[in-house]
C-alpha cells in the first residue's frame, strides 16, 4: 500500500532544507522499493521542528522533526513510515502542546492540506462561507461581518464591517477590492503561510467582499520579497477560474468577480494603504492625505475595499459559521482570534492562531519557552518596526488592541520579536530611526530629515558627545514626528524609540563606537 | 545569474507585452530587470512613450522602489536580513562579516562582479532566523560558517 507523506513547501520549511528532504526521501524510498506518495502541504507554523515531516498511518498523521536529509536513512530504518521510534517522533501534530492550545480557525488548513487543491480546500470546510453569502443580500453580509467584531488585521484595527458598509452604501458602476499582502513588518509571516499553504481561502474571502460591496474586480499586492506566494496566489486563482468559483457568474450566481496579482518592489511604506493605491497605479508610493477615503475614492479614484490577507481570510469563517462563533472569541473590543507570529530568538518559534487576550507573557515564556539562546528575555518588540519594545515589566499585557494602545504600544499585525540581555536598547533606537529614513516615502519632514538627525543623535550619545542633551534632542524629535506625519511610519517611529529609552535608560550611554550596521 | 545584453528591439518587445494593463508602470520595470539585471537609463524613455508619461516621472518611479537597480549587479546576488528579527539572533554579525569578506558596502558589488550584497528587510523567515537569500534561494538559521560556504559557493 502507498504510504502518504506530508512535506512543507512553505518558504521558511525550504529555507531550512524541505526540498532536499522531499527529493532524497523520494529517491531513498524509490531505491527502497517502498510505494510511497509525496504530497507537499503549507507549514503548520511550529518553525523550530521544520522542515517537519507528517506520515499517513492507521493512527493519523505523525510527525517527525525537525527532519535533515542525512536523518533520512535513519528513519527509514526505524520504520518510521509506519510511525515507528525515534528520537525525531514528534507524536500526532495535533497533541503537540504548541498546536493543541490554539484556536485555529484561519489557519485550520495551513500544513494539512495540498494548497492547490480545490477538493482538499473543500473537504476541509472550504466554499461554505460563500454559499451562505450567496443566500444572502449583500447589506446582510456587511451586517455579518461587522457583527462579527472583526477588526483590520493590519495594524490599524479598523472594523472591517464598517469599512465594507461605507463601500456597499457609496454608489459606483466599478468598484474594486484590493488585499494587503505587503507585510513588510519584521516578526510576520502569517500572510505569506496563508497565501503559501491555503490559497483559497484568501480568494473565497475576497470574493464574499467582492459581492457584498459591489465590487467584481480585486488585486492582490504582494510584496516583491514573496515569489513562492505570488505564485501559489496566481496558480490558485486559475484553479478557481477554471472550476467557476472566479469568473463571470461565481459559483453560478449572477455575480461576478475576478482576481489579479500585482507584485511591490521593495517599498516598505507601500503596506501604508494610499501609498499602495498609488502603486497599484503604477506610480511612486507617495501616501495620500485623507480624505478621501479609499473607500469613496480608492484605487483609480473607485470606492475600495483595501484589507490585510488576515482580515479576509477570517471573512470565510465568520459566514460559514456565523458572526456570534466568531465573536464569542476575544476579550473586550478584540473579538475572535489572531494568528500572532513569534519570531526572533525564541525557542519555539513560529505561528500562534488564539482568541485575544492571552498575555505577552504567557506567549513569549510559555508557549514560546523563553529565547532560543537560553539567556534571559530582555525585551519583546510587538506590532512590527514601528511597534514598541516591551520590558519583562511588561508581559501582563494582554493580547489586545487597547491594552496595547493603553501602553504605549500596538499589536499591529500580531508579530512578537523576542530578544534575549545581549541585545543593545541603543542600537535598537537607532535603527528605528535609520529604518524610517530608509523607507520614507518622503512627503513628510520630520520623517525624512527628522530620522536622519535621530540616527546622528544617537550615535552622539554613543560617542558620549553630551548624553543628557542628546536624550533631550531625541524626545523632541519624537514629538515631531509624531505630530508632524502624515502616516504612521513617521508617526509611530517614536513607540520603538521612546519604548527603547524609557524602559531600558540604562543602554542609553557612551560605548565603543557603534559599528555601522 | 547571466542576463540578456540591451537591445532597445527587445526592450520594445518587452514592455510592449505589458503595457497593456493599467497601472503597468511596476509591471514594466520588474520585467525589464528580470531580462537585463537591471533598468538600463535608455529604457525608460521607451516606457514613458508607451504609456505616454514623461520621462521625469518613470525616472521617479524606478528611484522610488528599492527593488529596481540603474546598474547591472554581479553575478551573484546575496541579500541579507537586516531587520529586528533577523538582529535578535545575530544577523548584525553576519552583516559585518559578509562586508569584510567581500569588501564590499550594502547595495554594492566587488570589483570583479562576482557578488553584489544587498540589505532586505525582511523576507518573512523570522521564525527560522537569521535569513538570506543567495541568487533566488531562501537560506534559514543562517550561521558564520554557512555564510563563508554560500560567499565562498558563489564564483
Ligand atoms: C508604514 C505602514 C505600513 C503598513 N504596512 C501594512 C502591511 O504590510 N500590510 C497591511 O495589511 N497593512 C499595512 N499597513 C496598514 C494599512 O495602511 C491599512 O490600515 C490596512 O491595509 C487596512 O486593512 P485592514 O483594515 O484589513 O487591516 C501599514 C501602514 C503603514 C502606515
Ligand atoms: S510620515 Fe513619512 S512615510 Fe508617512 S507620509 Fe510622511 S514622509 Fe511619507
Ligand atoms: S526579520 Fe529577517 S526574515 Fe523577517
Amino acid at each position: 500500500m502507498t504510504t502518504k507523506i506530508y512535506i512543507p513547501r512553505d518558504s521558511a520549511a525550504v529555507a531550512v532544507g524541505a526540498d532536499e528532504v522531499a527529493q532524497m526521501l523520494g529517491q531513498a524510498c524509490a531505491e527502497r522499493g517502498l510505494p510511497v506518495q509525496i504530497v507537499r502541504t503549507g507549514s503548520r507554523g511550529l518553525y523550530w521542528l521544520e522542515p517537519m515531516v507528517e506520515v499517513e498511518t492507521a493512527e493519523g498523521r505523525i510527525a517527525y522533526g525537525p527532519v535533515s536529509a542525512d536523518e533520512l536513512d535513519d528513519l527509514l530504518n526505524s520504520d518510521f513510515l509506519n510511525g515507528g521510534s525515534h528520537t525525531l517522533r514528534l507524536g500526532r501534530p495535533e497533541d503537540i502542546p504548541f498546536l493543541k492550545r490554539q484556536n485555529r480557525l484561519t489557519f485550520a488548513r495551513c500544513g494539512i492540506v495540498d494548497p492547490l487543491s480545490l477538493d482538499d480546500y473543500r473537504t476541509h470546510g472550504g466554499y461554505r462561507g460563500l454559499e451562505q453569502a450567496l443566500a444572502l443580500q449583500p447589506a446582510a453580509i456587511v451586517e455579518a461581518v461587522t457583527q462579527s467584531g472583526l477588526r483590520g488585521r493590519g495594524g490599524a484595527g479598523f472594523p472591517t464591517g464598517i469599512k465594507w458598509k461605507t463601500v456597499l452604501d457609496t454608489p459606483g458602476p466599478q468598484k474594486y477590492i484590493v488585499c494587503n499582502a505587503d507585510e513588510g513588518d519584521s516578526g510576520t509571516f502569517a500572510d505569506r503561510m496563508i497565501m503559501e499553504g491555503d490559497p483559497f481561502i484568501l480568494i473565497e474571502g475576497m470574493t464574499i467582499a467582492g459581492i457584498a460591496t459591489g465590487a467584481t474586480e480585486g488585486t492582490i499586492y504582494i510584496r516583491s520579497e514573496y515569489p513562492a506566494a505570488v505564485a501559489a496566489m496566481e496558480a490558485a486563482i486559475a484553479v478557481a477560474r477554471s472550476s467557476g468559483y472566479l469568473g463571470a457568474h461565481v459559483s453560478g450566481s449572477s455575480y461576478g468577480f475576478d482576481i489579479q496579482v500585482q507584485v511591490g518592489a521593495g517599498a516598505y511604506v507601500c503596506g501604508e494603504e494610499t501609498s499602495l493605491l498609488e502603486s497599484l497605479e503604477g506610480k511612486r508610493g507617495q501616501v495620500r492625505a485623507k480624505p478621501p477615503l479609499p473607500a469613496h475614492q480608492g484605487l483609480f479614484g473607485k470606492p475600495t475595499v483595501i484589507n490585510n490577507v488576515l482580515s479576509l481570510a477570517a471573512v470565510p469563517t465568520i459566514l460559514a459559521e456565523g458572526a456570534a462563533y466568531y465573536r464569542d472569541f476575544g476579550m473586550g473590543r478584540s473579538r475572535g482570534t489572531m494568528p500572532i507570529q513569534l519570531a526572533g530568538n525564541i525557542r519555539r518559534s513560529g505561528l500562534f492562531e488564539t482568541a485575544f487576550g492571552v498575555t505577552l507573557g504567557e506567549l513569549v515564556d510559555d508557549i514560546g519557552g523563553g529565547t532560543a539562546s537560553g539567556r534571559p528575555v530582555r525585551a519583546a518588540q510587538v506590532g512590527g518596526p514601528l511597534g514598541a519594545y516591551f520590558p519583562r515589566d511588561l508581559f501582563d499585557t494582554p493580547f489586545d488592541y487597547e491594552a496595547f494602545a493603553a501602553r504605549d504600544g500596538l499589536i499591529g499585525h500580531g508579530g512578537v520579536v523576542v530578544f534575549d540581555d545581549t541585545v543593545d536598547m541603543l542600537k535598537q533606537a537607532r535603527f528605528a530611526m535609520e529604518f524610517c529614513s530608509i523607507e520614507s516615502c518622503g512627503k513628510c519632514t520630520p520623517c525624512r530629515i527628522g530620522s536622519t538627525r535621530g540616527v546622528e543623535v544617537l550615535d552622539r550619545i554613543a560617542r558620549g558627545q553630551g548624553v543628557a542633551a542628546g536624550i533631550d534632542l531625541i524626545e523632541d524629535l519624537c514629538q515631531t514626528l509624531k505630530f508632524g506625519s502624515l502616516c504612521a511610519l513617521g508617526g509611530f517611529t517614536p513607540y520603538p524609540v521612546m519604548s527603547a529609552l524609557r524602559f531600558f535608560p540604562e543602554d542609553f550611554v557612551a560605548r565603543v563606537p557603534l559599528a555601522a550596521a | 545569474m547571466p542576463f540578456e545584453i540591451w537591445e532597445e528591439a527587445r526592450a520594445r518587445e518587452i514592455i510592449a507585452a505589458h503595457a497593456t494593463e493599467s497601472g503597468s508602470t511596476l509591471r514594466i520595470l520588474h520585467a525589464l530587470q528580470e531580462a537585463f539585471g537591471f533598468i538600463p537609463e535608455a529604457a525608460i524613455p521607451l516606457i514613458a512613450e508607451a504609456l505616454n508619461l514623461s520621462r521625469a516621472e518613470i525616472h521617479g518611479v524606478v528611484t522610488f522602489y528599492h527593488d529596481f537597480r540603474r546598474e547591472l549587479p554581479g553575478r551573484h546576488v546575496l541579500k541579507l536580513c537586516r531587520a529586528e528579527a533577523c538582529q535578535s539572533m545575530g544577523g548584525d554579525a553576519l552583516g559585518a562579516r559578509a562586508r569584510a569578506k567581500l569588501g564590499v558596502n550594502w547595495g554594492e558589488t566587488t570589483r570583479d562582479g562576482r557578488v553584489t550584497l544587498d540589505a532586505v528587510f525582511c523576507l518573512g523567515l523570522c521564525a527560522t532566523a537569521p535569513s538570506a537569500m543567495i541568487n533566488n534561494r531562501l537560506v534559514g538559521r543562517l550561521t558564520q560558517s554557512r555564510l563563508d560556504a554560500l560567499i565562498e559557493q558563489a564564483q
